[in-house]
């Protein structure tokens, strides 16, 4: 790994996290919790693996990503923001009655957005039938899907989990954002879905685990998991809820709680200071 | 004269179109009761069966059409409108995504499967949503009008098919169907029906009685419940004084009510509602269940001859 890609893209999941504080802060509700610990996944995603043209965002060889844990928009649209496809301005106007930053993602409204979701359990299915069309007319572009461990309660997924294997879908690879915290608490007390490893490989598919708060283990897993063939692959990220923040981190209080201004203040600042420590190195 | 199924019309018009246009068509374990496997044995490269999955199935569909690939997404009224009401909401309306819900067996002229697969509110939960057109034709040949029609329709599109063959009304291979105007199917001047699926072949036999009786009816095939023919209904509505709505769904929700809506803000004329009485479904024969649920010609008639005696005088 490229010390200085791999500095780059540190920087850029840093400014995600600040793009998604920036955001929920502003709007003074959303997802600050489950969006930290998704900012790595996205930096590697939009800076340095996934086909995306800011240009022609509807580009049909372009690589798709489905987020079926959609509440973590701010982080996502810190991402698209960041890539370019709207200006960075714009995550301050989140959830803003005039503001093309839903609560929850909206293709329809949103610049670089593949799939509208925020109702959890959907997602994998969308995912699939994206890739179930691009590999039966043999195009080379390659679906993901972010998905969130509580989501994984929805018997949908488990529906669609089939379907992926069913199709041999190669090319869709799926994450886990293992961060071990739902809503209501620790999610294998309010309803445990855990081993996921053992509950894929028995489903059918290729699992690879990593640490999801670590870019070079990101891109080493999307690597594995691309030159698998016949079957889907999920790398399965443990991850920290509401990593980058310090009094954020593990805290199952900030899922669905907007840093008031001081709070944003003390989080910008260990952003800031992170990034810089990088910027010096 | 009978004619197919509207849920067989759908799986061979679906089968014939399909070197016309491209779409996809899905189906979850029932391809043989929607004949949606007709389309699948043809072109397999563009047929994809989900196993007994709804939801999924829903929102693959739209997975699939957010890619530009037009699609069908099959199965019973029940598992589509009912299960998959969320998928079918946040996946394809909210998006407005390119997929069209063929359900089938809707309503409760189905037979002895019963109350639990008999889909009385379907109507009701599709016209709710926004960027939904809901379309349910009446017999074989405007199946093929309605499915060809619903594929120039560029978004997404419910249609509701029965299980039991229907009776004849348009004799011509070809019906003239455009989405949201309804089809005059006879003129009158004393009342007029609007109906949907089998309730058309009913509405017109209920003509047919009134015209006993020297009283004329309109009967008007109202194949599109949304959105819904506004202008014909206050044409009607100013020219009888006395309309009827009959439908195989619930009373609530349907297409009465889609009428009562128009008629509540430009009352022109009295109405009276022919439907299931916000009652569940049971077993039984087909003709036993129309005359249980009072969905009859004679039901209907009586309905016409209720609202003419209640018309204002002055009208």
């Amino acid at each position: 790994m490229n010390e200085s890609i791999l500095k780059e893209l540190k920087i850029k999941a840093a400014r995600i996290r600040r793009g998604a504080i920036m955001g929920v802060s502003s709007a003074g509700s959303g997802h600050p919790g489950g969006s930290l610990s998704i900012a790595d996944i996205l930096a590697v995603l939009y800076f340095h693996e996934m086909k995306t043209d800011i240009h022609n965002p509807k580009d049909e060889s372009r690589d798709r990503l489905v987020l079926s844990k959609g509440h973590a928009a701010p982080a996502y649209y810190a991402a698209l923001a960041e890539r370019g496809y709207f200006n960075v301005a714009e995550l301050e106007k989140l959830r803003q009655i005039d503001s093309m930053l839903q609560g929850h993602p909206d293709m329809v409204k949103i610049r670089g957005v593949d799939m509208s979701t925020g109702s959890l359990g959907q997602g994998l299915s969308a995912a699939n039938g994206m890739a179930l069309v691009l590999k039966r007319k043999k195009k080379d572009s390659h679906v993901f899907c972010i998905l969130g461990d509580g989501e994984m309660q929805e018997g949908q997924i488990w529906e669609a989990i089939m379907t992926s294997a069913h199709y041999k879908l190669d090319n869709l690879t799926v994450f886990v954002d293992k961060n071990s915290l739902q809503i209501d608490g620790v999610v294998s007390e309010i309803m445990n879905n855990t081993p996921y490893e053992a509950k894929f490989e028995a489903f059918g598919w290729n699992t690879i685990t990593i640490d999801g708060n670590d870019i070079t283990q990101i891109i080493d897993g999307i690597n594995l998991a691309k030159k698998v063939k016949g079957k889907p692959t999920v790398i399965i990220c443990e991850t920290i809820k509401g990593k980058g923040v310090s009094y954020m981190e593990n805290q199952v209080g900030w899922h669905g709680a907007a840093p008031n201004k001081e709070q944003a203040k003390v989080a910008l600042s260990e952003i800031d200071a992170i990034i810089k420590a990088l910027e010096v190195e | 004269m009978m004619s197919l199924s509207t849920r067989e019309a759908y799986g061979i018009a679906i089968e014939s179109l399909g070197d016309k246009y491209d779409f996809w068509v899905m189906d979850a374990d029932l391809s043989k009761a929607t004949m949606t496997h007709l389309f699948g044995e043809k072109f397999p490269d563009r047929f994809v069966n989900m196993g007994i999955s709804e939801s999924d199935l829903m929102t693959t569909a739209a997975g699939i059409a957010s890619c530009g690939q037009m699609v069908f997404a099959s199965t019973f009224a029940i598992f589509a409108a009912g299960r998959a009401f969320e998928q079918i909401r946040n996946s394809i309306a909210y998006t407005g995504l390119n997929v069209k819900i063929a359900a089938t067996h809707g309503g409760v002229l189905i037979g002895e499967d019963g109350g639990s697969h008999q889909c009385i509110e379907d109507i009701s939960l599709m016209r709710t949503l926004p960027n939904m057109t809901v379309i349910a034709p009446c017999d074989e040949a405007s199946t093929f009008s309605a499915v060809e029609a619903a594929v120039k329709v560029s978004g997404p599109v419910y249609l509701r098919f029965g299980r039991f063959p229907a009776e004849n009304v348009y004799t011509e291979g070809h019906v003239p169907f455009v989405v949201g105007k309804g089809n005059v199917i006879e003129d009158g001047d004393d009342v007029v029906i609007f109906a949907i699926g089998d309730m058309v072949s009913n509405a017109i036999k209920a003509a047919g009685m009134l015209a006993a009786d020297g009283l004329s009816a309109a009967v008007i095939d109202m194949h599109t419940i949304k959105p819904i023919d506004k202008e014909l209904i206050l044409e009607y509505a100013f020219k009888t004084g006395a309309v009827v709505t009959a439908e195989d769904h619930n009373i609530i929700g349907g297409l009465g009510s889609a009428v009562a809506e128009v008629l509540a803000e430009n009352p022109h004329a009295v109405l009276r509602r022919l439907g299931v009485k916000d009652t569940f479904g049971r077993s039984g024969k087909r003709k036993d269940l129309e005359e249980y649920f009072g969905l009859t010609s004679k039901d209907i008639y009586e309905k016409c001859r209720d609202a003419i005696a209640s018309k204002n005088p002055n009208k």
